[in-house]
């Protein structure tokens, strides 16, 4: 069983590459606050894109995990467009260690450990995340990193997503 | 103008159900990409000049077929025709790709007896003895008509060929088209490729621009036809192939409309 350690707490993410833990690539997402009557959370894909813009892991989904009475969670997968349809619509959902309820407006960090990027060639890739929010807007930020060396990465979204910050330590 | 809006409607009234001559037969889906354990997706049916606007004529469902992911026949739900267009839902309870197609065909005549142009309609079984002794300059046709569109949950599924009119062969997934990169679909004619043949492609919404921002292109020798989206939308896509008849064989109309969603 592959288990990815999310960190799910807020605090202290601001310093992504600092974050205490086995990481060798962290992601740190941040969800701005938005002023809205009807503010939803937003559903959130986190993955790597090969150059060519094929997917070569996702490494985080945060939807709804529950049935309500507007219907199951995974019914609105399909408005992260650019992930579902890179990738998200043939996956197993939920996927141990990837799927994960939506979070709040704030920093959030992916972590992920090299044994589990084994697979993962060294070379460029981009960290992309996309948002899709009920009743709001999409957002897909991409940031460039090498895997197999030390280096960070940097982004910002402009509506749905905040700064975007990509470490590899090793 | 008015006149001539008449004079169309008239022509397409007397022109079959399905066929699209002065106007365009559409069978647009509510989405077309969906996730989840199963979903439900509408359709509208309808003949119209503007596509997808439902303002002159609703199309009769005589030859609704719709084909699900494992090749079984799935059933419309809620099936109503109102004034200006055909409604219908479908519950999508597997995944894969659902073809949903109103398919019609007959056979038709023209003719003159004393100096009179006729024409007729009818089954081709009864061709023969329908039209009288003494006709002449019959001309016979066969009409194919298909109406269709597609609609996938989860991963996209491939797609059989019918082999029978005029019909789409996807080369690109025809529910995985996105703004800015090209498709290539092939035009097939009872299953061999259809080459020379003009596709119309029209973004819905021309009610609110002014311009129609059509796109023809034309097939190739393998049947083949591309196109770069320029937006995101709703595409209504049509195409027909005449054949005239040789040697009291009759001729063929066949015609193939679709609706393709494109997604930002």
């Amino acid at each position: 069983m592959r288990k990815l350690p999310l960190v799910l707490t807020a605090a202290g993410l601001a310093a992504a590459p600092a974050v205490a833990s086995a990481a060798d690539l962290s992601v740190s997402v941040e969800l701005p606050r938005i002023s809205s009557a009807s503010y939803h959370r937003p559903y959130v894909a986190v993955w790597i894109e090969k150059p060519d813009q094929s997917t070569a892991q996702t490494l985080a989904v945060w939807y709804q995990q529950t049935r309500n009475n507007e219907g199951d969670g995974k019914d609105w997968l399909k408005d992260l467009r650019t992930w579902w349809r890179k990738g998200g619509r043939a996956m197993a959902l939920p996927a141990d260690g990837v799927s994960g309820p939506t979070k709040a407006p704030g920093r959030h960090a992916v972590t992920v450990s090299a044994a589990q990027l084994r697979a993962l060639p060294a070379g460029q890739y981009n960290i992309v995340v996309e948002a899709a929010r009920e009743l709001g807007g999409r957002e897909v930020v991409r940031v460039p990193f090498r895997w197999g060396a030390a280096n960070t990465g940097a982004g910002t979204g402009s509506t749905e997503l905040g700064a975007v910050r990509v470490a590899v330590t090793r | 103008m008015k006149k001539t809006l008449a004079f169309l409607s008239l022509a397409a009234v007397l022109a079959a159900p399905l066929s699209a001559q002065a106007h365009r037969a559409w069978l647009a889906p509510t989405s077309t990409v969906l996730s989840g354990n199963d979903a439900w997706v509408g359709f509208d049916a309808g003949m119209s000049n503007g596509v997808f606007i439902p303002d002159h004529a609703a199309m009769r469902l005589n030859g609704l077929t719709i084909t699900a992911p494992d090749g079984s026949t799935a059933q419309a739900e809620n099936v109503t025709q109102a004034k200006y267009r055909s409604s219908f839902d479908l519950h999508l309870s597997q995944p894969g790709t659902y073809r949903v197609a109103n398919v019609g065909s007959g056979f038709m005549a023209s003719y003159k007896q004393g100096g009179e142009q006729k024409r007729w309609r009818g089954a081709e079984a009864e061709f023969a003895t329908a039209i009288p002794a003494d006709a002449t300059e019959v001309q016979a046709t066969r009409t194919d008509s298909r109406t269709e569109t597609f609609v996938t949950l989860g991963e996209p599924t491939d797609l059989k060929t019918v082999g029978k009119g005029l019909e789409l062969a996807p080369v690109t997934h025809p529910n995985d088209l996105a703004v800015g990169e090209a498709a290539t679909f092939k035009l097939l004619k009872d299953g061999q490729p259809a080459a020379g043949v003009d596709v119309t492609i029209a973004r819905g919404g021309t009610r609110y621009r002014n311009n129609p921002e059509e796109i023809t292109v034309k097939t190739g020798a393998d049947g083949a036809f591309s196109v770069t989206w320029p937006e995101a939308g709703l595409y209504w896509l049509g195409a027909s192939v005449r054949t005239a008849g040789v040697n009291g064989q009759p001729g063929s109309n066949a015609s193939w409309n679709g609706a393709l969603e494109v997604l930002p």
